[in-house]
Order: structure tokens, then sequence, then C-alpha cells
């Protein structure tokens, strides 16, 4: 184990998975040179050479679509769109290309390909700059969803989605790319899609979150603890494949649920979980289930009104207040 | 309206390629064109549904520039690939029975008449969004290169894609990394029923290639020597490691864009014009004129059609798939 950030720990999974398998690359806007938009591929360039640390033009549908041929030919790419908003450019290549290419050809073609991209608000970059774009690709059968809240998980996870045959959407959030946290350096560390993680037991209430909102769920939980409201959370990890198994085992107990993520209230992944929830654990639900989400407005970029959109820790602990 | 240099290079090819590989050119274009015929009428008695757009007229192109390649080359297409596929060598059964949508059916009846795919003959897919194959050719290329292997990727696409950002972004990325790619677009003059006039600033599309800093021809796409001359000079200069090559191909569709289409658009004295230049009549003539005997290439013709009721035979007396797959393939098992 060694102590380093989120950014530290994607790095560390590139550098990793590069030594291990000639076949994978990172291509994308100014990942060599610059070191990333994030600096996650910082230092690459210099291990592994421009060949496998490709700064591209800015075109970001061809990037991704350059990506899952490669990935066709054999190779495993790595895309990194410099933020999850420009990949909006590149969603045919996502949606009908890649998304769809095993399926469509009876099972003869794979795309091997990770498409990793940062998105969150919060840094007052305005709407175009601020999204949570999950619930778009969630919905979208053919691709893995992954969406690491710590910097164990985002190593972990980012291994496993290079070893993926299947195209995986990697999302991490703007804020979280400095957050601390225990790594495990064993290169062969990997964190199984599909398997939500209970960050924090508790009998009371289940929040079910990811990414950046389950840091403050966790800070929601020990708020309600002083008022002696036992809150579980769950870090769900991937969002496909969607572990409910252990959000409604978790719901069997507490019998009440709050959901809490970034993006838009309407139609997002909030809306899969509790619909998923109530499918599973009716009966099990003492109270509603309450969303804790972005509002339906385009990121603001005045200070007050960006935090007005954004859900936050005190929205939490009313909806668990709410639900108990 | 080729240049001059086109047809000498496509005169040289007449003479040597070898009798043998003038019979499979024509016997492939006859092949390609009494498919789609019976694809016509199959699509009418019901067998074949959905989207359906046929290749005849358009024979000389995906024949000349696929008999141009080497078997391990790629290549990359459209909805409108029936002919590129067959000419990849892909098994007209199989091809029938994917139109059929049977189990035998190169995609396994998932795909239909817009997807078909042959992994082992690297035939890398139809696919119906306009422009959509260009950035995948441009990464199987990029996937050639990385591993430092003898192959490139043919890429088709029609002149509707070159208005598309997926055209001008990966003509870019291609030459600027020289990826080992040859694009052919397919000038029809249509993209369904909108002349490149009323959607095209440039008519002259092979002029495209000069912002992109590469090499770009304009043939005529009704001659299948041509074609092949010149794909066999833009993939030497792509496996030479010199990057992509534009080649503008200029043809017609002798159908509507799809089966649904009566191709209203269009004069009859049109499309009689380009009847008139009917890409197998006009290599059938100019064989016999020089290689080949009418007798031989009767007797391909007979043995085409052969092939193709025995097509038929197989499509129809293939099973469905398994209603309990639907879900097979959304994801690699692990
Ligand atoms: C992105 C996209 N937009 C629109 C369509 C609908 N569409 C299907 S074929 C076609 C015309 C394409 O013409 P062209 O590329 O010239 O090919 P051709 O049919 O002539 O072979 C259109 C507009 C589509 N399939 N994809
Ligand atoms: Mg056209």
């Amino acid at each position: 184990m060694a102590q380093m950030s989120y950014r530290e720990a994607l790095n560390l999974a590139l550098r990793e998975e590069m030594d291990r398998d000639e076949r994978v690359f990172i291509m994308g806007e100014e990942v060599g040179y610059f070191g990333g938009a994030f600096k996650v591929t910082d230092g690459l360039l210099a291990i592994f050479g421009e060949k496998r640390v490709r700064d591209t033009p800015i075109s970001e549908l061809t990037l991704v679509g350059a990506g899952v041929g490669a990935a066709m030919g054999g190779l495993r790419p790595i895309v990194e769109l410099m933020t999850v908003n420009f990949g909006l450019l590149a969603m045919d290549q996502i949606v009908n290309h890649a998304a769809k290419i095993h399926y469509m050809f009876g099972g003869q073609a794979k795309v091997p390909l990770v498409i990793r991209a940062p998105q969150g608000g919060g840094h007052q970059l305005g709407a175009q700059h601020s999204q949570s774009l999950e619930a778009y690709f969630l919905h979208c059968p053919g691709l893995r969803v992954a969406i690491p809240a710590m910097p164990a998980d985002a190593k972990g996870l980012l291994k496993t989605a290079i070893r993926d045959e299947n195209p995986v959407v990697f999302l991490e959030h703007e804020s979280l790319y400095s957050v601390k946290g225990e790594v495990p350096e064993d290169e062969d560390y990997l964190v199984p899609f599909g398997k939500a993680n209970i960050l924090r037991p508790g009998s009371d209430a289940t929040i079910v979150s990811y990414s950046k909102c389950v840091h403050d769920a966790l800070k929601a939980a020990e708020e309600l603890e002083e008022r002696g409201i036992d809150v579980e959370v769950i870090d769900l990890r991937t969002l496909n494949p969607l572990d409910i198994d252990t959000v409604v085992e978790s719901v069997k107990k507490t019998g009440a649920v709050v959901v809490v993520y970034e993006g838009w209230r309407t139609g997002g992944a909030g809306a899969e979980i509790a619909s998923r929830i109530y499918e599973a654990a009716f009966d099990s639900l003492d109270a509603p289930i309450e969303r804790v989400a972005s509002l339906d407005v385009p990121m603001p970029y005045n200070r007050y009104l960006e935090a007005a959109a954004l859900p936050k820790v005190e929205d939490i602990v009313r909806a668990v207040e709410r639900v108990v | 309206m080729a240049l001059e240099r086109e047809k000498h290079l496509a005169e040289r090819s007449l003479l040597t390629l070898t009798e043998t590989e003038l019979q499979d050119m024509y016997r492939m274009m006859v092949l390609i064109r009494r498919f789609e015929d019976k694809v016509a009428e199959m699509y009418m008695r019901g067998k074949i549904t959905g989207f359906c757009h046929l290749y005849a007229g358009e024979e000389a192109v995906a024949v000349g520039a696929i008999r141009a390649l080497y078997d391990k080359d790629y290549v990359v297409s459209t909805y409108r690939e029936h002919g590129h596929c067959l000419a990849k060598g892909a098994s007209p059964k199989r091809v029938m029975a994917e139109l059929f949508g049977k189990a035998t059916g190169v995609s396994r009846g998932r795909g239909g008449s817009m997807h078909l795919f042959d992994a082992e003959l690297r035939f890398m897919g139809g696919y119906a969004i306009v422009g959509g194959g260009l950035p995948l050719a441009a990464g199987l290329g990029l996937s050639i290169q990385y591993k430092e292997e003898p192959e490139i990727v043919c890429c088709f696409f029609g002149d509707g894609a070159i208005p598309q950002g997926a055209f001008h972004e990966t003509l870019n990325l291609a030459s600027l990394w020289k990826l080992p790619v040859v694009f052919i677009c397919e000038n029809n003059f249509y993209g369904m029923g909108t002349l490149t006039q009323r959607a095209i600033c440039q008519q002259e599309l092979y002029r495209f290639a000069q912002p992109y800093n590469i090499p770009g021809v304009r043939v005529d796409g009704m001659d299948v020597l041509e074609v092949y001359a010149a794909t066999v000079e833009a993939a030497a200069h792509a496996r030479e490691g010199h990057g992509p090559y534009l080649i503008e191909a200029v043809t017609y569709r002798f159908r509507g864009h799809s089966m649904s289409d009566p191709a209203e658009y269009r004069s009859k004295r049109e499309e009689r014009i380009w009847q008139e230049r009917d890409p197998i009549k006009r290599f059938r003539r100019r064989l016999i004129e020089r290689r080949i005997s009418a007798a031989t290439l009767d007797q391909i013709d007979r043995e085409v059609d052969a092939e193709i009721e025995e097509a038929v035979r197989f499509a129809d007396e293939s099973p469905d798939p398994d209603v309990s797959e639907v879900t097979k393939y959304v994801y690699v098992d692990a």
C-alpha cells in the first residue's frame, strides 16, 4: 500500500498496463508533451515514447473511431477525451459503432477499447464544461461504465477496464484527482466490474452513490451519526454492470434509500437505480426512495448559482432524514 | 473524364493480367449483378426485409479495387456493401442467408443487408452511418502501422460522406500519421435523391485530397481495369509507408437508392446514358475483342446463375437464429 492521489493511481495503472502489454497504448488531445489536460498521463511519454503515447488533433469523432478500429485490429487502445463534454462529438462512434460492433456482426469482432473522460462540475467552468453524462452511456447496451470514487478503485478499475474485451467508458470526476488514499502497489491489483463497495455499514438508511458524491455521502453519514442515524454508504464503482444485489441486500436491512449522483436529476442514473430497487425490494421500503442530484439546469457560472445547482452534503442529510 | 494516364494504365492491365485473373474479375462482376437482381426478386417476395441498397451498376468499383489488394488487406464499407463483401471472397450463400436474416448468415442474422462482416476474410463490416466507417479504417490502419505489418486498409464510402466531419477529420489524421489506408469514394452523383451539386461545394471530389496533402485521382468507375490500375498504385503507395490515398470512382447505381425508392428524381434519359456504359457489358466486349472467347464468358454466366440459385436455396433452407439467444453478443463473455 502507498498513499497516493486518484490522479497518481490512474497514472500508475496506465504505466503498469503499458508495461505488461505491448498492445496497450494511449491517445488523446494533449496526453503526450503536455502530460494530459489533468496531468493523468504525466511522464508516460518519456517512458513509452510517441508511438504509445500519442498526441492527437482536436478530432474527437475520429479519435474515438480510430480507437475502435485499432481495437478491432488487435490493439488495446485507451482514448483520453479531454473532458466528457467534448466526447459528445464522438457519440456516433461510441454509440453507433463501439457499442454495436460485437453484436451486429454476430460476435465476430470485438472492441477492447477504453474511453477515459474527466467530468463533473464545481469549478465554475460554466454550462459546457461541467456536465456529468454517465446516464448517456449507461443507457446504451454494449458499453461498460466504470466510475471510481476512490484512488484504489481508480487504479483497480482502470486496470480491469484495459483488460476487458468490451468497450469501457471510464469516467473520472475532475474534483477527485487530488484526493488521496491508500492504493495497493501490487501489479495485479484488479477491482472487478459489477461489485459495489460498502464503504460504511449502517442499519437505518442506505445511501447509494458513485464518483465524487460518494465523498459527500460519507460526510453526510458522519453528520447523521451525530444525530443518531446509522447510515450505510454504498459506492457502486461501476454502473454497467450494476451490482443491484448488494444494494438490495442493504435495503432489506435498512428499509430506506437515498440515491446520490451529480448528473441531472431527470433521466439520470439515479432513476434506473431507484427503479431496480423498487422492482427487487418494494416490500422492504418504509418510504419512497429519494434522489439527490443536480438541478435540471445548464450549469451556471456564478459560484452561488453553481452551488445551488449541485447536490450538497446538507441535501443528502435532509433526504436521509425524510426517509428514515 | 478520366485522365489519359488512367486510360493508359487500364489498357496495360488488360495485357498484363492473366486470363484467369480477367475471367475471375468478369465472373465476380456478373456474380454481383445477378446476386443483386436476385436480391431484388427475393425482396419483392418478402424473403428479404428492412433497408436494402443494391450495388448494380457499380460492380467495377468493388471488383477492380479489391482485385488490387492482398488477401490479408482489410476492407471497410457502407450499407451498400453486398458487392464489396462478395468481391472480398464471401460466400454468396452466407451473404444471401444474412439478407434472409438466417443463423447461417455472415453476421449470424444479427446484421442484415447493411451489416455484413467476415472476420476471416478481413471484410471489416458494412456501416449504416454515412461516414462512420472512415475513422474505423484509420484505426485499422493504425493497428497495422503499430504492429509493423505489411497490410493496408481499403475504405469505401459514397459521395454523401464527403461533407461529413468524419471524412475531413479522418483524412487529416490519416495523412498526419501516414496511415496505410486507400480511401475510395464511389461517386454515383446522388446521396439518396440529392445531387452532389446540391450537397458539395466541389464536384471533382478527388480534389479533396489536396488540402490533406495526399494524392487523389479520379477514375472511370464504370471501367473495372481503370479502377484496378489506380488501386494498384494507391495500394503500393500506402503499403510502402507513404500514407493514405484518395480515389474517386465515378459510377452510377442502376436502381433506386434502396428497394423502396423508385428514383423519380432522375430522368429516364440520364439512366439510359449510364446504362449504355454498363461496366459488365463494356468489360465483356473488351475481353472478347482482345483476350477471351464469348463461349468462355457465356459458360461463366451459366455457372454464376447456378451459384445464385444455390445461394437462395441455402438461405431459404437455413434456420432462423434461436430467439433464446437474442441477448447473446451484447458483450464479449469473460
Ligand atoms: C449520418 C447519416 N445521415 C443520414 C443517413 C440517411 N442516409 C442513408 S444513405 C444516405 C445517402 C448517402 O449517399 P452516398 O454516401 O452518396 O451513398 P450511396 O447511397 O450513393 O451509395 C443517407 C442520407 C445515414 N444513414 N447516416
Ligand atoms: Mg452516392
